[in-house]
Parts: C-alpha cells; sequence; structure tokens
C-alpha cells in the first residue's frame, strides 16, 4: 500500500505525460519507420550492403563533408560572436542585462523560416548590403552572398548564436567574481586575469557551446535549403531529396540512421561535460 | 621589521547614494604593524579595506602608502597580498600554480617562481600539498594557500578580509596564531577584517572598531577592551555593565554616579561635566562577590547561567538595574536565583562613558 502512493507522491510522476508524448509521437514512429524500412531491404546482409553502397556514394560523401565543413565553421563563427556577447552578458547590470537578452531572445522565438527569408532580403543580389557596397563604390559588382557556401553560414551562423551565447552565459554566470578579483589584487593585469582565470574557467561552457551548436548544425535543413546553391547539399538536404524526389527510402532510412547515431554520440559527449541536472536546476 | 608597509588614511569617505559607508576615516597604519577593522556587519570595516585594496573607488580624502597616494591606482597596480573571505583559490590550477599565481602574473623567471612558491608553501606548511587542487583540501588548507599565495611574492602590505570566518572555532585559534607568527616573522604589515572581536584582541597590535562608517576608537587591544571610548565599544568586545545615571560630583579623576539611587564611583576623563547624563562602565570578571574597597551593591540573584569555566551571575541591585557577575567556576561560592547578594568591584576598574 505505502509503495503505491509513495509512487503517486514523487513529482517525478509529473513527467510521465510529457515522456509519453514523446515516446508515442516521436519515439516509436521514428522506430516504426527504421525497422519497416530496413525490413523492405531485405536480409540483414542486404542492409549492411545497401548501407555500405549508400554511405560510399559520391553524393552521401559530398554531403557529409559539405556537412562537417559548414557546421564546424558556424560553430568557430558562433563562438566568436558569442563570447564576447555572453561576456557582456554575464557582467551586465539588470537594464542592459535585459536589453540584450531581449535582442537575443525575441529572434529565438521567430520562426527560423522568416529569419531565414528576412537574410535574403538582406544578402540578395539586389539585397540592402549589395546596394550600399555598390553605392559606396566599394565593388563594381554585386557579390554572391546568398545561393552559396558563405550564405549558408551567415544563416546558420544567426540562427545558432543564440544557443551559443546562452550556454556560454550559464558557464560564465558560474564563475565566482571573487576569482578574478583574487587575481587582480594578487597583481594580474586585466589581459593576464582573463587569459589565466576567466577563459580556463569558461571553458567547459565553450565546449558544450561548440558541442550544441555542432549537434543542431549538422542536422539542419530549412536554412540551407532556401540559402545555399545548388551544389551545396547537406545531409539533412540528401534525406529530404531521397524522400521526396527520389522516392528511396531505404537509403533516406539509412543516412538518417547515421546522422541519428552521429547525433547520438556527440550529445553523450555534451552530456558529459555538461552538467546537464545542473543546467535544468537540479 | 621593513620600514615599508605604512598606510595613510586621510579623510577617506566612500557614499552609497545619501548613506555614507564610510564616513570621513582618518588614520595612520605603521609599518610591520598588525592592524585589524572590527565591527559589526554594515559599520564599513570591508568597505573600508576595499578602497585600500583598490575595489572600491575612494569618494573623499585619500590612501596613500609609504607616502604616495594610491587612491586613483588599479588594485593590480597597488602591490599588495590579499586574502579572502572565501579563499578563492582557482578551481583549475593545482596548489602550486595557485601560489605561483602571483609571480607569473609579475613574470617572474621560472627559477625564482619554484624557489618562492617551495619557501610559501613551507611557511605554511603545505609543502607535500603542491600538486593537489582546492576540491581535494580542507578548509583550513585552502586558506593556507590563500596565505602562501598573498604572501609568496613578499608584499610589505598583506589585506586579509575574514578569512577565518568560515573555520570552525578551535581551527579558528590555530590559524590566527599561526597567521600572527606568519606576520611577526616576515614583519610585514597586515590589514586584517574581522567582526569576531576574540581574533581582533588575539592578533591585533590595534584595533579600530568601527561603527555605522565611523571609527569608534583606535587602540591596542587591551587599551579598548578596559578603557572603551564609549558604551557601543565597551558592549561590542565582550560582556559589559553599563549602567545608566547621572554625574553628581568630580573629585580629581573620579566621579560619584547617581545610578537607581544608588552613589557609585567611577574614573572619568576630562569629557564628563557634573550634571550629564552617564553611564558606569565595568566588566563582569572585575566586579567580586563579597565587601570589596570601593563600590559596593546590595542585590538578588536573578539568574544563574552556568559557562563551563565561568559562572554567570547577573544581580538586581535595584528595580530594572542589573550587574552581570562573572566568577571562576569553583566550588567555593554557589548562589541561586533569589539569594541575596553582596557585590564590589574597585573604583579603578570602572569608567564613567558619556556618549
Amino acid at each position: 500500500m505505502t509503495r503505491t502512493t509513495s509512487i503517486w507522491r514523487d513529482p517525478g510522476i509529473l513527467i510521465v505525460p510529457a515522456i509519453a508524448f514523446l515516446v508515442l509521437g516521436f519515439a516509436v514512429p521514428l522506430v516504426l519507420f527504421f525497422v519497416e524500412t530496413l525490413r523492405e531491404i531485405g536480409s540483414f546482409a542486404d542492409i549492411v550492403d545497401e548501407a555500405v553502397t549508400t554511405i560510399s556514394s559520391r553524393a552521401v560523401v559530398n554531403a557529409m563533408f559539405t556537412t562537417n565543413w559548414i557546421a564546424l565553421l558556424v560553430t568557430l563563427l558562433t563562438l566568436f560572436a558569442g563570447y564576447p556577447i555572453a561576456y557582456v552578458l554575464a557582467n551586465s547590470d539588470r537594464l542592459r542585462f535585459t536589453l540584450i537578452l531581449f535582442c537575443i531572445i525575441v529572434p529565438y522565438f521567430t520562426s527560423v523560416i522568416v529569419r531565414t527569408y528576412s537574410w535574403m532580403v538582406l544578402l540578395g543580389r539586389n539585397g540592402i548590403i549589395n546596394q550600399l557596397l555598390l553605392g559606396s563604390g566599394l565593388v563594381d559588382h554585386p557579390i554572391a552572398l546568398l545561393y552559396n557556401k558563405l550564405g549558408i553560414v551567415i544563416g546558420m551562423t544567426y540562427v545558432l548564436l543564440p544557443y551559443m551565447i546562452l550556454t556560454l552565459y550559464a558557464a560564465m554566470k558560474a564563475i565566482d567574481p571573487s576569482f578574478l578579483r583574487a587575481a587582480h589584487a594578487l597583481g594580474a593585469s586585466r589581459t593576464y586575469a582573463f587569459l589565466h582565470v576567466y577563459l580556463p574557467l569558461s571553458a567547459h561552457g565553450v565546449l558544450s557551446g561548440c558541442l550544441i551548436v555542432f549537434i543542431l548544425a549538422i542536422g539542419f535543413f530549412i536554412t540551407p535549403a532556401l540559402m545555399g546553391g545548388p551544389s551545396d547539399v547537406m545531409i539533412a538536404m540528401l534525406i529530404e531529396r531521397s524522400v521526396e524526389i527520389m522516392l528511396d527510402w531505404p537509403s533516406a532510412a539509412i543516412m538518417s540512421l547515421l546522422l541519428l547515431a552521429v547525433t547520438l554520440v556527440l550529445y553523450a559527449v555534451y552530456y558529459r561535460v555538461t552538467d546537464v541536472r545542473r543546467m535544468m536546476g537540479a | 621589521m621593513s620600514l615599508k608597509g605604512a598606510i595613510d588614511l586621510r579623510g577617506v569617505t566612500k557614499r552609497y547614494g545619501e548613506e555614507r559607508v564610510v564616513d570621513d576615516i582618518s588614520l595612520a597604519i605603521r609599518p610591520g604593524e598588525f592592524f585589524t577593522f572590527l565591527g559589526p556587519s554594515g559599520s564599513g570595516k570591508t568597505t573600508t579595506l576595499m578602497m585600500i585594496a583598490g575595489f572600491a573607488g575612494v569618494d573623499g580624502g585619500s590612501i596613500a602608502v609609504d607616502g604616495a597616494d594610491v587612491s586613483a591606482l588599479e588594485p593590480q597596480r597597488r602591490g599588495f597580498g590579499m586574502v579572502f573571505q572565501n579563499y578563492a583559490i582557482f578551481p583549475h590550477l593545482n596548489v602550486f600554480e595557485n601560489v605561483a599565481f602571483p609571480l607569473r602574473a609579475r613574470h617572474r623567471p621560472e627559477p625564482t617562481i619554484r624557489e618562492r612558491v617551495t619557501w610559501a608553501l613551507d611557511l605554511v606548511q603545505l609543502g607535500s600539498f603542491a600538486d593537489r587542487f582546492a576540491r581535494q583540501l580542507s578548509g583550513g588548507q585552502q586558506q593556507r594557500v590563500a596565505i602562501a599565495r598573498a604572501i609568496v611574492f613578499e608584499p610589505h602590505i598583506v589585506l586579509m578580509d575574514e578569512p577565518l570566518g568560515a573555520l570552525d572555532k578551535n581551527l579558528r585559534y590555530d590559524m590566527q596564531v599561526e597567521i600572527k607568527e606568519i606576520q611577526r616573522r616576515l614583519g610585514m604589515t597586515v590589514v586584517y577584517v574581522t567582526h569576531d572581536q576574540e581574533e581582533a584582541m588575539n592578533m591585533s597590535d590595534r584595533i579600530a572598531i568601527m561603527n555605522r562608517g565611523r571609527i569608534a576608537q583606535v587602540g591596542v587591544p587591551s587599551e579598548v577592551y578596559e578603557r572603551p571610548a564609549n558604551a557601543f565599544v565597551g558592549r561590542f568586545l565582550g560582556e559589559a555593565n553599563i549602567l545608566d545615571g547621572g554625574v553628581e560630583a568630580i573629585e580629581g579623576d573620579t566621579a560619584i554616579l547617581r545610578i537607581a539611587g544608588l552613589a557609585l564611583r567611577a574614573k572619568v576623563r576630562d569629557t564628563a561635566k557634573v550634571g550629564q547624563r552617564a553611564s558606569l562602565f565595568v566588566r563582569p570578571e572585575r566586579v567580586a562577590i563579597g565587601d570589596a574597597t570601593g563600590n559596593r551593591v546590595e542585590g538578588r540573584v536573578r539568574r544563574v547561567s552556568f559557562l563551563g569555566n565561568i559562572v554567570r551571575y547577573q544581580v538586581e541591585i535595584a528595580s530594572s538595574t542589573h550587574v552581570v557577575v562573572d566568577v571562576q567556576n569553583s566550588r567555593r561560592q554557589a548562589y541561586a536565583v533569589d539569594d541575596p547578594i553582596v557585590l564590589g568591584w574597585l573604583v579603578e576598574d570602572s569608567l564613567v562613558l558619556v556618549d
């Protein structure tokens, strides 16, 4: 008797509806999709055969290379753009903090499609940036900012920047300001204190931020599809093409499994370096 | 003792909005002196230390070190060692690197660093802990690392902000002795902040007792304890009997006070005048049970507190006037609540306080 009541009293019971929804709406269909599609291919040997063929095909190899390269660039750019912003955010008074956070969060809650189209207005051949460059005489011809890797990288960096900033902010906020005080009191210049105290103490935030941005970047679809050129195919676009255009569900399933596996491995690393429970407030 | 390490505060003031957190403080800390700012929280002692360290700006007045005004210098240019209440041991560096930090920040050569860090760690008896990290150390050990780090570059002045506040009582006493010993051996000036009066009296050459942003009294420990400048200092430095009344007569350095109908004698400073409201101050351990030459009062025991080595009696000598007496715990005397009792104390042991 007491056992049953204690289970119902455990606040953990409150996450059951959410877990049930995720299992029924996400995990079950995903597993069914993989099982059904892979069964279509045939025996286990056939599946391995198909997987090797798919993964070693030129299209997939190219897409994996493009995906990793873009994800890496985007990760580094969000890091270099995000670190100073997170630093200012973590060391601001209330008003400035609210203002900066507002600027970060509002786009975060705006649809990715809306934001991507906005960038296309800015970056297009006759977009505002090219008009400014032409008008100021800096260039003779409009430069190609869109429908190439540059466009993808700009768009994705913008979309993923808040993830980097907020992750870095969480790590920086956890740095006890007395460490910096101690550094200064003991004779460290601002630069020395930053390089030898602040940066090392925020390092796990850098790692977490890079992992979360990289994980999100390798699965990106909308932004590269809209802002990239015909040759800039990322793995998620290839999966979509296999399903929608080629109707080749088996290779779509194999590519999805590959992407899922890589994501899970990276997430496992992320979980190890980030105290997820602490971030959730536990 | 070194000749360097003098600090001069002249009219130092700190405002937060309208409030003067530190209000026009002037004092001279001598080279090689162990100087303590003692006071309750909010008295301005930590703010004063932060202004000396350079973390808080000075809104009025100036701070000079060995004659040079440092009021506008950044903390890292003042060249002080500093120990913080929460230790602030860098968690990403081991003990050796923590202690080496001030030397590396000053770009000292590697052999010097090795030699100085070894010297500092030996001084705090942590020679064998060089490879440990802060999380592997006890609170007392972390505080030793913080002290080693503050003295490794041989500063003339070391600032300490309630460094023992987080330690338990026994360890705190041992560390007091140790800090005092290091200070004496190195001949450095220590500016120490605490709210613990025993700690202040045990370690300090001189104490500044602070109250509401001002210095209530500066003096050697025995002086501020035995001859407090006012009732606040008297109460803050331990148990005190402060009996309110008025000055009836002054004969030389002795005043006769009228307190709850009783005429009591006490030593007087030049500030008191006949007819003025004043209090009589006497420490509980200076009051004796039984007759004494000097002041003699009769009363009834209202409360008995057993405190281990001493027994404390609260005695009512008139309605709503109480005298607290501390006697050594012995088998000789034992009084119970409501027992009649006679108390006495020497005139030299009591003092007239005028606020």
